[in-house]
This record gives C-alpha cells, structure tokens and sequence, in this order.
C-alpha cells in the first residue's frame, strides 16, 4: 500500500495549536474523531491548502504541499484532492450537472466531455433523473451524494470529507451512511473523514484517529479502540466507564477505597474498562463473592434506548444501565443509595502507557 | 369602547409624519403632472432639442454604468475579499464622491481631466484627446459621481454571499480568477444588478459636476436635467415637458427592473 499522505500539521491560531501526525495510504479510510473544537476541520483545511501551516509540512503522493520552514506552499486548486463540505456548497446557480462537471472543466476537459463524465458520476451516486435539478430542489440526501460525485469526478488522490452525514436526518443517514461505504471502498486515492460520530467513523473508516484539543490521544482500528480507550472523551464515544489506575496481577486500584478486579493481568499505570451493561444494581450488599462491589448513590436517570442509564456517584462516577422492569422493581430514584456489582469477567484491564 | 379585532394599532405620532412624508414627496410630482401643458404636449415631445437630450442622457448614463460596473465590482471584490493596509481608508475614500456637492466634483475633475490638467495636459499632448465639454466628458462626470453608489451595493453584496462557495471552487481546480468569473459573480449577480440600477438612475439624474466639467452644449452634453434648467430660464412648460419626460423615463425603467433585480424585505 503506497503512501498518499504524510503530513505533520501544526496551526497556531490566537492560543489554540493543532499538532497532528497523520499517514494514509492508498484506498484507506482513516477517520478522525474529535469533540467540538478539536481541530478536526483545521486539520482537514490544512491538508486542503485552505488553512496554511504554521509548521510542520504537508507531502501528497511524494509531493511536498506545505512546508513553512522552506518555504513552499501549493494552493489548493493545485493540490490533488476532492473535498465534501459540511454543507455540501453545491454552487447554488449550476445544476447537478454542472456542478459536478465544473471540477473536470477546470481541469481541462472541455464541456461536452466534462458533462458526460459528470452525467457518469451521478449515474453512480444514483441521481442520473436529478442532473437539471439545481441545488435547492434536491433534498439533503440527493445534496450529499452529489457532492460526493463532484468531490470524486476530479480523481482526487486525497479525498476529504468534513461531517458529510451531520446534516441529515436519521434515516436518510443510515441509507447515505452505506452508500458513501460503497463509493469509500471503490475509491482508490486515500479518504480523511471528519466526523464527531463515532458509529460514521466505525462503519466507513478502516482506522481511526481520535484528537483532543489538537492533539492525538488515540489511534487504532475500531476493534481496538471500542475494547479499549484511553481516554473519558473515548470512553463516553463508546460507552463505556473508564477509569486510571495502578495494576497489580488481577487487581486495579482505581481509588484510596477501591480495587477493581479483571480477568486480564497488569502491572503499574493501567486503565480498567466497562460497559455500563455489566453494571448491576443492589438494594442491598449482595450475597456470595461479589469481588467488584462498593456501595453507591444515584444521582441521575435518563431512558437511553429501550433501558435507563442511571448515573451513580461514590468512590468513582460510573453509569449503570438497567432494563425499566428492574428499575421498577428497585424503585430507583435520585439521591438513593444502592450497591454497585460489576462481573470480573466483563471488566478489562491494559496498561495505560500503549506497547 | 370598541376595538376592532386584527386590526393594527399605528400611534398618531409614527401615522401623522408619515402621512406628511408621503405628501412631501408625491405633491411635487403631483403638481408636474397638474402643470403639464397637455395639449400642446405632442407637438413638443418631437421637438428636436428634447430627443437629442434624452437620447445623450440615456446614453451617457448607460456609458457611465458600464465603466463603474468594469471599475466598481473589481474595486468591491478588493475591499470586501482582501485585507490590506488602510482598507478602511480606502473605503472612505471612494464613498467621499457621495458626500462632495456635484459641482465641486466637477470642479476637481476640471484640475485633473481639463485641458491644463493632471492628467489631461497629458492625454492632450501626447493623443489630442480632450475631455471637458465633451460627450465623454459627460461620461466622466455621471461615473464620478454614480461609482459610489455601486460599489457599496456590490460590497455590500460581496459581504453577504457565503466565501465558502469560493473555497469549494478552489478545491475543486479553480483559479482565483476562474473562481471570480464563474461563483462570485453569479452568486452576487444580484447585488451588482441592483447596485447598476442605482448607480444608472443617480447618472441619469446627474448635474453639477456635468455642467461644470462638460458645460451645456446642446447635442453634445446637454442632458435632461441640463435642458431643464435650461428652459426653465425661458420657457416654463418647456421645462414642465422636460422634466415629465426624465419622471416618466426613469420610473418607467426602475419599475421594470424592480421586480426581476431588486427584491425588498
């Protein structure tokens, strides 16, 4: 797999600094995932030209883009890529057609020719019967995908995405969701995606960089990721409860009063995880050898899909998820005390400091 | 008392001046129309003084239209899409022909463009070419003073319309250029039509600075407004007719664009 991009972004902007290593090969999805204010769009703008550097350097496919220290900057018209944008900017006077046709037109194509390749595009997004339509008439969706094919048709060996399925609503983005799967999967160059949503980076990305305040915390594929995060921002991403502590064998204390016990074995500066699932309520101490047990007092309830999450305050934070029949039986109601239990064999335990 | 439901309640003191706004600006026009010497109206419309004056002014302000709209919306795209040092002094600059009486206009471009002028010593001895008291002149002096009107409403409109659309064309292989024939003006075709409008109606209207720069010669730079004031000196209904014309004319056009170009709130 040749390498597409090889990129050390580092922006200053007025007290924020995005630092990030990125490589892509050819035909891989890397994903990056953030919260609000990450960076994950000035990263993506930096990789299109649309934000310089303030360090660092940009290489598409071997070509050096952005390199303050030389200097060397490539405009983003000269840069090999394709982007989809948040909001899609289908140019609001241009029809389907034209709009996908005005990358290829650009390039030199000549009209008839650079409508035609258009016209193959949307017939592969699926909107053939839209090409007069122009951008206000199409719905979200329809508007997705043709920004899509107008990102595609210019061959870009670096496609970008930024959000493209934050603006739709739920159903229209499970669908959309599996058809830019197909259309990723068929894309040679190397995609970026930029997204908040961990289920859009899990489905299309084959490897996911998760940034925090401008920096990496954790990079990996899904699998790893999910099983294991390094951080609450992760573990909120993915539902679980995460917690730092310091391994000894079988056992994590996690707090002065509190020893978490897993069936993995660490040593030193570890971290336990948990699905809130695996969390089971008591009214009272429960019998037998509940060896993840200690006492606790909810402070918050919410439905969260068919069960309630219930939040729970003690020697560490931890949500709890229970079906309504159980909490019914409970009684559950904020400011309760009740005993928390957590089955050693759900709980998983690896070292905080990655290999 | 009785309050009528839906109805909505305006208070004396917004209706009264209103009412006395309106009246202000409708009376005059009113008694143009009331003073009009309607029967003899034919016979001086086709006089041929009157044609030739409003076919210089519709010309003139056509020619003045176009070079603001050449010079205008590049000067608009500057100060609205790039920063640079004394942006702000710029943008007072070019509205300052908004705030200048026209005749002290005229007067300036009399310094640069007349014949010992500037620039205009210049342009005579090295081509001949002379513009005060010229067609092109009259040109000169109704794009001096109609420029600011348009690029303040293609700033204005260059502003409102999404820069991201640009940024979208760049990705896409535009050059800046490219980006500016193809998305900007297209997006803000709007804007620049309204802020022509605005920019052909101040040039039809223009006086000073015309009279000043290009005298009143008739046939060759004198307008309507300049025929007006002209025959007001002499022959009051002639002035009447004039004037009746410009109205008729300039309302008659504006209306016609007003529907298609310029859409209020």
């Amino acid at each position: 797999m040749s390498e597409i991009v090889d990129a050390h972004l580092v922006v200053d902007r007025g007290g924020f600094r995005l630092d990030v290593r990125l490589r892509i090969g050819a035909g891989e999805v890397v994903a990056l995932l953030g919260p609000n204010g990450a960076g994950k769009t000035t990263a993506l703008r930096a990789l299109a030209g649309l934000q310089p550097l303030s360090a660092g350097h940009v290489t598409l496919a071997g070509v050096d883009v952005d390199r303050p220290d030389r200097p060397l900057w490539t405009p983003p018209e000269r840069r090999p890529i394709g982007v989809v944008f948040q909001d899609y900017l289908l140019f609001p006077h241009l029809n389907a057609l034209d709009n996908v046709a005005f990358g290829p037109r650009r390039q030199g194509a000549d009209r008839r020719a650079a409508r035609a390749l258009a016209a193959r595009w949307l017939e592969r997004v699926g909107l053939r019967a839209y090409e007069r339509s122009r951008p206000r008439q199409l719905s979200g969706g329809q508007a997705q995908r043709v920004a899509l094919a107008r990102a595609l048709a210019v061959h870009p060996k670096l496609l970008l995405l930024d959000e493209p399925l934050a603006a739709l609503d739920a159903r229209t983005r499970l669908d959309t969701r599996a058809a830019l799967h197909r259309h990723l999967a068929e894309h040679d160059g190397a995609t970026l995606l930029v997204t908040h949503d961990p289920l859009d980076a899990l489905v299309l990305a084959d490897r996911l960089v998760i940034i925090e305040d401008g920096r990496v915390v954790q990079e990996g594929d899904g699998a790893t990721i999910t099983a294991r995060p390094r951080t609450d921002y992760v573990a909120r991403l993915v539902g679980l409860n995460l917690y730092r502590g310091t391994g000894d064998g079988h056992s994590v204390r996690v707090g002065a009063d509190l020893v978490l016990t897993a069936d993995d074995t660490v040593h030193g500066d570890a971290f336990v995880a948990f699905p809130p699932a695996a969390v089971a309520l008591h009214p009272k101490r429960p019998d037998g050898s509940p060896r993840n047990a200690w006492p606790a007092t909810i402070t918050g309830l919410q439905r969260h899909g068919d069960n309630l999450r219930i939040q729970l305050d003690g020697p560490v934070t931890v949500a709890a998820d229970v079906t309504p029949a159980a909490a019914a039986h409970l009684n559950l109601a904020p400011g309760q005390e009740v005993w928390v239990a957590v089955k050693a064999a759900e709980t998983h335990a690896y070292p905080a400091t990655p290999h | 008392m009785k309050r009528r439901r839906g109805t909505q309640r305006v208070p004396v003191g917004l209706l009264l001046p209103a009412a006395l706004g309106l009246a202000f600006l409708v009376l005059p026009l009113a008694g143009l129309l009331i003073r009009a010497p309607w029967s003899s109206l034919p016979r001086r419309l086709t006089e041929p003084g009157v044609l030739s004056a409003l076919w210089l002014s519709l010309r003139t302000a056509t020619a003045a239209t176009g070079v603001c709209l050449v010079l205008g919306v590049p000067l608009a795209w500057l100060l609205a899409r790039v920063t640079f040092p004394g942006r702000r002094v710029v943008r007072a600059l070019v509205t300052v022909p908004l705030v200048l009486p026209p005749v002290v206009g005229g007067v300036a471009l009399l310094l640069v463009f007349g014949r010992r002028g500037l620039i205009g010593s210049w342009l005579d001895g090295t081509f001949g070419v002379t513009l005060p008291f010229t067609t092109t002149g009259v040109v000169f002096a109704e794009a001096f003073v109609a420029m600011p009107f348009l690029v303040i409403a293609v700033e204005g409109a260059l502003r409102g319309a999404d820069a991201r659309y640009e940024e979208a064309a760049a990705t896409l292989g535009a050059s800046r250029w490219t980006t500016f024939t193809h998305v900007t003006l297209p997006l803000v075709a709007p804007g620049i039509a309204a802020g022509a409008v605005l920019c052909w109606a101040r040039a039809l209207g223009e006086f000073g600075a015309t009279i000043t720069f290009a005298g009143n010669f008739p046939g060759r730079t004198q307008t309507m407004p300049l025929a007006v004031y002209l025959a007001l000196e002499t022959d009051l209904n002639a002035a009447i007719v004039l004037s009746l014309i410009l109205l008729t004319v300039s309302v008659a056009i504006l209306a016609g664009l007003r529907d298609r170009w310029i859409t209020g709130p």
